[in-house]
């Protein structure tokens, strides 16, 4: 690790091991403007905003240079201002600057930083060609027309979830980022998770907006609007409204939704203990029975859709289990059917979710009865964001107010899914028999939730050494599958979420980087340790309906298979 | 040939640089070299079997302006538009060939395959100029009136071949 010191701006700064110039230049206080450096991302250097100039009057990239003990360098020279002037009117003039109907508007690094530098007119010409809009994917929308290139996306799509869906095409003037031979989204193997859409600078990646089926269905008097809430929302959704990142907003968010219309508001956390013990059953029974091993978790729609893809010898492996939205879902269909007969309205299901694939997963086929699904719409944390600021509600002044009953509660296992190991440590606090404070406490320090990229542990049941492994990333998952294609790693039990550090870091979710998905997770830790019950199996509400259901009511509501035949 | 045997051979090229990704372009020019151009199976074939991205593979094919998406015609007339051949007059050459051709927009390659129509920068030929090739092969002092001849030539020689068959 390089230690020094460097001048900056005519001002000592110390360094110690700062991967690039542009953090030692953010450390001293002065916020470097950028569009393709991203943190968490590989450097590419192309954008140019975040140019240096040293002694000699050279310019480089701050993001991709080492520092150096001694380098002297200006940040905000005339030369420099004039560049990134240039550079902005440049990208505008290749832009669709139509910002004042644009969804990105005032969220638009692009907007931003040319407001910043106070660039007030273009001189140049747009002579590019217009490209279509690419509509296909249920998950994300593409406009070319708003890309500048940053190419964020592309390595995002390469780098962490190792897919390869989008890349630039063609060079120069004419280079746009696109799927291999310009196909449409949907005619690519992308799985939906959104994470280009969480990075792109500009507008042109979206979230697939259903906003206005929102409202027509809230403002629509003969239907019953019912919410679910996923775990991860309630940890950002405040965020937009000044709230820390990881504080749990729930209890003002169903006030918020409530306001805004919502008949009644529930909690996907309900669901994730119906799937925490019919997965754990699931698990106990395979362990019974020799296999198959290992057993895939199926909450994460978009792991799912990557199997279908690209490794469909592995589907049978997956949990039969339904993700907690769709339990959910079934559930309240199968007891709402009987209320939507008495009052003549129908129950229209909108879930918030923190992710993307949701919209896809929401759009199945099995997960549709008589043409319909169980799920009416997906809405993502970054669209109810969008819905609330319309109202104009400010969450953060609501008051108090917990989800409806019965469908509100749950467990602190369940809540925890919202961040990469949850799922898996749920199971485990089903399986283990110990049920003390301090087997919960051993648990929670097995290693399984945490930083890493692929998390192993292991744990003994009834005298069997059953191992485990947690992973985050597309990317790590199709490592350890290949792993466990040459017999090198062996695993009986196996969560994978397609975003880093689970859902709290999904595609739905405001932009953030490490450190706020960080924060959102610690966020849930926090929920997990205030919840009244710990375990899934301790929720009377579950319990009792499963009891009720009967196996072949609970294997039609609770069970998917993804085999094709 | 049919498609098949067309990915047979695209297989045998990727092994034989052991599936080596840093030897993409290496093999996209073998494959071009046999085939006159990448088609989407052959870049979805060697995308697989290097164990890159389809969207990597299309990236690079498509950065590179020798390398060609499309299907070639039977005969490639490349005419030069080096700054010798231009001076002497090689762009209405280019010009009159399109209009033989029925060339518009983008379109490379005549209607019937037989011909696809390219320029080129410099051939070294410039005593010979203007210079044009087809299939390699060099035709000096060219004028746009002896240049669709040879094309006539060439088609009026493969109508009396499919005729023979």
């Amino acid at each position: 690790m390089a230690k020094g010191f460097m001048i900056i701006d005519g001002q000592r700064v110390a360094f110690d091991g700062e991967k690039n110039v542009l953090a030692v230049i953010r450390k001293a206080g002065i916020e470097m403007p950028t569009f393709c450096y991203h943190s968490d991302l590989s450097t590419y250097g192309a954008c140019r905003m975040c140019l240096v100039e040293d002694e000699r009057g050279k310019l480089d990239s701050s993001c991709s240079m080492e520092p150096r003990d001694g380098l002297n360098i200006k940040t905000n020279s005339m030369r420099l201002l004039k560049h990134r002037r240039t550079i902005l009117e440049l990208m505008l003039a290749s832009h669709d600057c139509d910002c004042t109907v644009c969804p990105k508007s005032g969220r638009c690094r692009l907007q931003e930083l040319a407001q910043q530098f106070g660039v007030r007119r273009v001189r140049f010409k747009d002579t590019r060609q217009r490209h279509e809009i690419d509509d296909s994917s249920d998950c994300v929308w593409r406009d070319p027309n708003k890309c500048i290139l940053c190419g964020d996306c592309v390595r995002v799509c390469e780098e962490i979830q190792g897919m390869n869906i989008l890349d630039f095409v063609g060079r120069g003037a004419q280079m746009t980022v696109a799927p291999a031979f310009e196909r449409k989204l949907s005619e690519t193997h992308c799985v939906g998770c959104g994470q280009c859409a969480a990075v792109c600078t500009t507008g042109a990646i979206l979230v697939n907006n259903q906003i206005g089926k929102a409202w027509d269905a809230i403002h629509d008097p003969s239907k019953r609007v019912v919410v679910q809430i996923a775990p991860a929302v309630r940890v950002a959704v405040g965020e937009a409204f000044g709230i820390p990142a990881g504080e749990n907003s729930l209890d003002k968010f169903v006030t918020a939704l409530k306001l805004i219309g919502v008949d009644e508001v529930y909690d996907t956390i309900f669901g994730a203990d119906f799937t925490t013990v019919s997965e754990a059953e699931e698990f106990k029974q395979r362990l019974a029975n020799g296999g198959p091993f290992p057993m895939f978790t199926s909450c994460c729609p978009a792991w799912v859709k990557y199997l279908e893809y690209e490794n469909p010898k592995y589907l049978k492996n997956i949990s039969t289990c339904k993700s907690p939205m769709q339990m959910f879902a079934a559930i309240l269909r199968d007891q709402y059917a009987e209320k939507d007969q008495a009052d003549g309205r129908t129950t229209f299901h909108i879930a918030i979710m923190p992710c993307t694939a949701k919209k896809m997963e929401a759009n199945r086929d099995e997960f549709k009865h008589d043409g319909r699904p169980d799920v009416d719409l997906v809405l993502t944390t970054r669209e109810i964001i969008d819905m609330l600021r319309e109202t104009g509600i400010k969450l953060g002044e609501l008051e108090l107010e917990s989800p409806d009953l019965p469908f509100g509660m749950g467990s602190g296992a369940s809540m925890i899914y919202g961040t990469s190991g949850g799922v898996a440590e749920s199971v485990v606090r089903y399986c283990v028999p110990d049920k003390s404070k301090n087997a919960l406490r051993e648990i929670e320090f097995m290693g399984l939730r945490g930083d890493g990229c692929i998390k192993e542990a292991t744990l003994e049941l009834d005298g069997q050494e059953i191992r485990l492994a947690v992973v985050n990333g597309l990317g790590n998952a199709r490592k350890l599958l290949r792993d466990i294609d040459e017999g090198k790693a062996f695993y009986h039990l196996i969560e994978v979420m397609t975003c880093q550090g689970g859902c709290v870091g999904g595609g739905g979710q405001p932009q953030s980087l490490r450190v706020t998905k960080q924060e959102r997770r610690d966020g849930l830790a926090r929920a997990d340790h205030s919840a009244p019950f710990k375990r899934a199996e301790r929720n009377p509400v579950v319990m009792q309906m499963l009891e009720e259901m009967g196996e072949e009511k609970a294997h039609r509501l609770l069970h998917v298979s993804y085999v094709k035949e | 040939m049919g498609k098949q045997d067309v990915l047979k051979r695209v297989e045998e090229i990727v092994d034989s640089y052991d599936c080596r990704r840093e030897a993409l372009i290496a093999i996209m020019q073998d494959i071009q070299n046999e085939y006159k151009y990448l088609s989407t199976e052959a870049l979805e074939l060697v995308a697989d079997k290097l164990g890159v991205g389809v969207a990597k593979v299309y990236s690079v094919a498509t950065f590179y302006e020798n390398f060609s998406l499309e299907a070639k015609g039977k005969y490639i007339v490349k005419v030069c538009c080096g700054t010798a051949c231009h001076v002497r007059k090689s762009q209405p050459i280019y010009d009159g060939l399109r209009e033989y051709l029925g060339l518009s927009g983008k379109q490379k390659t005549s209607s019937d395959a037989l011909f696809t129509l390219e320029t080129v920068a410099c051939l070294g030929a410039c005593g010979l100029s203007p210079v044009m090739t087809i299939n390699d092969e060099v035709h000096p002092k060219m004028t746009p009136e002896s240049a669709i001849e040879l094309l006539e030539k060439l088609r009026a020689k493969e109508e009396a071949s499919h005729a023979e068959a």
